[in-house]
């Protein structure tokens, strides 16, 4: 186990931003925490990180206490925060080797470790500029080569890819799974976009007001609730009648139009559309995380929504 | 040794940016230029002489002191900004102790406010005819480091403790000018009346000005000891409660 929490909960006044948490993360794991802004995902992997002290509770990091043993908590982990934290007014080098004074690189791999981690994030040609004229992919690839050069066992994610573009975004996923694989680190994310935790992570969390609603792969989570969704237009709809059908997992109207959840389309879809009878309109897709999402908080994830969270970041004040 | 490179690398980064910063680096210059030309020729011209010195001979020891007090001070803002921008988290989280970390913010401070302090005194050695040795200007600067660890403390602290730099500046300006009119910089200690003399007296910029009046003019009205002595007492006070503050943060 390289993350434990045990009851781990955090108030600020009569907030409780974590409610009484129960995790355990695998070594080697990629392990995300989904939910909607101000669920408590930041405030958790803060507390993880030894930023803030839990309010009850208790945690291990690397078989550290990230109370009493936070200082070697500290060597364990590599952190890329929710905001930029890389230094505009040095170049990408320099905040590199900053980092590495920081966090007690031996000297004599400093140079070669910066050289590594430039080559995983394809920086090497900006390396000397200000970072001050990097995009915004540009830094955040830079603070994931800093979050990784110290060789930490664990690495935080706070919303790696939070208002990048969808191409920067694919590219940054790219780069976190060479990660996970090259150097065999487990690594905690935190999302609130259902594509990255599906792409990205062996394990997903949704959480909601601070506790963890649901806990499986990806795959296991979609199959338990969403299986395919069957779109039909009919004249006359029977929903009665196809609710019947033991494949049949849910059945609703919207707009006119009827949303059939089965268990998997491939064997089941003749048989359902024998028993609707005539059809305007049909169309089929894979069940996604946000089905799930729906199923247990019963509301939507808004994603993209306006930066940051307000919420979360008031809270990690 | 990890600490000691921990300590570098803040000071590093503070050092690195002040350069590249040249507003700061212009400002740096202008504000004491304006006192001793602007304020002391100006006043001088009204103000005979004090203690058989010109008026602006007379306030340059207390213009070192006061741009070193109000850079030092002022210097605990880019906590706050450092905070708001997450910039201080990297550095907060790093296995280092937090009294690394203030540590080189502290030098990082003081490092602004000495390169300060070498202006004024090419200014005070080819402009004003300040009688300035090797030795003088050895002991002016050990002296004025020392004013600006302590001032720099408390600007930390007081950064440390707040959230946003309009208060900063609020709480700042309360601290400064007190601190700093209250000190003897621009008026002679000896026919005070007797509440202006108390204040002085309980304000450790008194005996850093009367240190600095003692060191380039010999018109000391305490002891260097004296003056030594309650400003390394202050400054371990502050530094203290400055580490606090940064393990709280």
């Amino acid at each position: 186990m390289v993350i434990k929490t045990e009851a781990l909960t955090k108030n600020f006044g009569k907030i409780t931003a974590v409610n009484e948490m129960n995790l355990e993360v695998e070594e080697g794991e990629i392990f995300g925490l989904l939910g909607p802004n101000g669920a408590g995902k930041t405030t958790l992997i803060s507390m993880l990180c030894t930023i803030l002290k839990p309010t009850s509770g208790r945690a291990w990091v690397n078989g550290f206490d990230i109370v009493k043993e936070s200082g070697k908590v500290r060597k364990s982990i590599g952190i890329v925060f929710q905001q930029a934290s890389v230094d505009d007014l040095l170049t990408g080098r320099e905040n590199l080797e900053l980092h590495n004074l920081l966090f007690e690189v031996p000297k004599a791999i400093r140079k070669q470790r910066i050289e590594e981690v430039l080559s995983i994030v394809n920086l090497e040609k900006r390396a000397d500029d200000f970072v001050n004229t990097y995009s915004g992919g540009m830094r955040r690839r830079l603070e994931l080569a800093r979050g990784i050069m110290h060789h930490p066992k664990i690495l935080f994610l706070d919303e790696p890819t939070l208002g990048l573009d969808p191409q920067t975004r694919e590219h940054i996923w790219e780069y976190i799974k060479e990660l996970a694989v090259k150097e065999c680190m487990t690594i905690m994310l935190t999302t609130h976009y259902m594509e990255e935790a599906e792409q990205l992570c062996d394990r997903v969390a949704i959480i909601d007001y601070g506790k963890i609603v649901v806990l499986d792969s990806p795959d296991a989570l979609k199959n338990s609730v969403a299986g395919d969704v069957v779109k039909i237009k009919q004249k006359i709809p029977d929903i009665e009648k196809i609710r019947k059908l033991e494949y049949v997992m849910k059945a609703e109207e919207k707009e006119g139009m009827l949303y059939i959840s089965i268990k998997d389309a491939s064997k089941h879809l003749q048989d359902l559309l024998s028993n609707t009878g005539p059809i305007d309109f049909v169309e089929v897709r894979r069940g996604s995380l946000s089905d799930v999402f729906l199923h247990y908080t019963g509301r939507e994830i808004r994603e993209g929504e306006a930066e940051g969270g307000f919420w979360e970041r008031m809270m990690k004040r | 040794m990890s600490e000691l490179e921990g300590i570098y690398a803040v000071w590093l980064r503070e050092a690195k940016i002040y350069i590249r910063e040249k507003e700061r680096l212009i400002s740096a210059v202008i504000s004491p230029l304006l006192w001793i030309f602007g304020f002391g020729a100006g006043v001088g011209t009204t103000v005979a002489s004090v203690s058989g010195f010109s008026y602006q001979m007379f306030i340059y020891p207390g213009i070192m002191v006061m741009t070193v007090l109000f850079t030092s001070l002022f210097y605990g803002i880019y906590i706050i900004w450092d905070r708001k921008l997450d910039f201080l988290k990297e550095v907060l989280v790093a296995p280092i102790s937090r009294a690394s970390v203030f540590a080189g913010k502290m030098l990082g401070g003081a490092t602004d406010a000495m390169v300060q302090v070498i202006y004024l005194i090419i200014i005070g050695l080819f402009f004003l005819n300040v009688p300035f040795t090797p030795l003088i200007i050895i002991e002016a600067f050990l002296m004025l480091l020392l004013i600006s660890l302590a001032m720099v403390s408390i600007g930390l602290v007081i950064g440390a403790n707040l959230t946003s730099p309009e208060g900063f500046s609020l709480v700042i300006n309360f601290v400064m000018w007190p601190m700093f009119f209250f000190s003897g910089a621009l008026f002679p200690k000896s026919n005070l009346s007797p509440w202006l003399a108390a204040l002085t007296k309980f304000n450790p910029m008194t005996y850093g000005v009367d240190a600095m009046q003692g060191i380039i003019l010999g018109i000391n009205h305490y002891s260097l000891l004296l003056d030594t002595a309650v400003l390394l007492v202050f400054t371990a006070m502050m530094m203290g409660i400055g580490i606090i503050s940064f393990r709280r943060m």
